[in-house]
């Protein structure tokens, strides 16, 4: 749920990076941090078991510039993607704006992908929201691994909504900003929809 | 949108920070925040030179959340106080009108019994504020957006946004 801050003219959004284990929701924030110039972000937090597994959430808060005089400012987060973290996900995703689905494309990882998507239906679901009415993105991330299934493979079963979609390579930083400016873009489009 | 969503305009800003000003003053304290639920920073008063302040929201709407879970684990509906003891500095938090996390840090110039103290009176002061707040975003929803700038903006300006 964005805020507008008349005082301070700025709208802040929320978006939330969800996904199986291991698919690549940290590493997507890291290149973002990584690339964006240091006037434009804030600090990113990881709060991370000392394998460097996600416990409880990413955080990244970007500035993406100004909308008639309002700063627009956009805070990521990641969920831990491991099933059994699922308290945590439900915590992270009130007053989502707008959802990234990444999918782990090695053909293995299916199943999981196929679990975290039906997750995420539910949490938004208990909340009140809608996977159909929300601003969504699937990124399908791993592309350039020799065991990736084949995305039309991928596309059928994940993309049952015909969501916007990107193929990535998230640790190369293939398709990372593509998908963060879609949901972004999604986010304000959905803002100005339902103000008028 | 999912929720009623958090419009602030400048007079309700005003009344915010003309309650955790005093109060900052009232508690010896060093610096207060008001976040929201969601990770969003409202309002500060007091020395914030220093402190990453959206970091600090958003931690603080985490570990809110991670109790609140808590709670209900146990049939609590909430623990509404925390209390974070420091070295040096220390945290006191607590849930106001049910969105809003008031946080005051304060040091030895003060103590944990003055802080709950006016913290407890400036909270009811800012329930009733929010509370304010909240039906006017309501208000605003039900009659169609109100003085959203997002009633101004076109498809370019969101474009442009990503241009580069």
């Amino acid at each position: 749920m964005s805020f507008i801050n008349y005082s301070s003219r700025e709208i802040n959004c929320k978006i939330v990076y969800y996904g199986p284990g291991l698919c690549g929701k940290t590493t997507n924030l890291q290149f973002i941090y990584n690339k964006t110039n240091p006037d434009l972000k804030g600090k990113m937090i990881s709060l991370a078991t000392e394998t460097e597994r996600t416990l409880f959430f990413d955080f990244l808060p970007l500035a993406l510039g100004q909308i008639r005089g309002f700063k627009t400012r956009f805070h990521l987060y990641t969920v831990p993607g491991q099933v059994f973290y699922d308290a945590s996900r439900k915590l992270i995703l009130k007053g989502v704006d707008g959802v990234v689905f990444v999918a782990d494309s090695q053909i293995e990882r299916m199943e999981a992908n196929l679990e975290s998507m039906d997750n995420l239906r539910i949490n938004l679901r208990e909340q009140g929201y809608e996977l159909e009415k929300i601003p969504f993105v699937i990124q399908y991330n791993k592309r350039d691994l020799p065991n990736a299934a084949p995305l039309d493979e991928m596309r059928r079963q994940l993309n049952t909504m015909g969501a916007v979609e990107f193929e990535a390579c998230a640790q190369g930083g293939e398709g990372v900003f593509e998908t963060l400016k879609a949901v972004a873009k999604g986010v304000l489009s959905d803002l100005k929809r339902l103000s008028r | 949108m999912l929720d009623t969503q958090l419009v602030m305009y400048e007079e309700d800003h005003k009344q915010i920070l003309a309650v955790i000003g005093r109060l900052v003053r009232d508690a010896n304290a060093k610096c207060i925040f008001i976040v929201d639920k969601n990770g969003q920073l409202i309002a500060e008063a007091g020395e914030v030179r220093g402190i990453d302040t959206t970091s600090l929201a958003s931690l603080t709407a985490g570990s809110i959340a991670a109790t609140g879970g808590l709670a209900k684990i146990i049939g609590e509906e909430d623990f509404p106080v925390h209390f974070h003891q420091g070295a040096r500095d220390n945290l006191h938090v607590t849930l106001v009108a049910k969105r809003m996390i008031l946080v005051v840090i304060f040091d030895d110039r003060s103590s944990l019994g003055l802080v709950r103290l006016r913290v407890k009176k400036a909270g009811a002061e800012m329930g009733k504020i929010f509370e304010m707040i909240q039906k006017k975003a309501e208000a605003e929803q039900a009659t169609g957006g109100g003085q959203s700038p997002f009633n101004e903006i076109t498809d370019d300006d969101i474009d442009n946004l990503f241009a580069d």
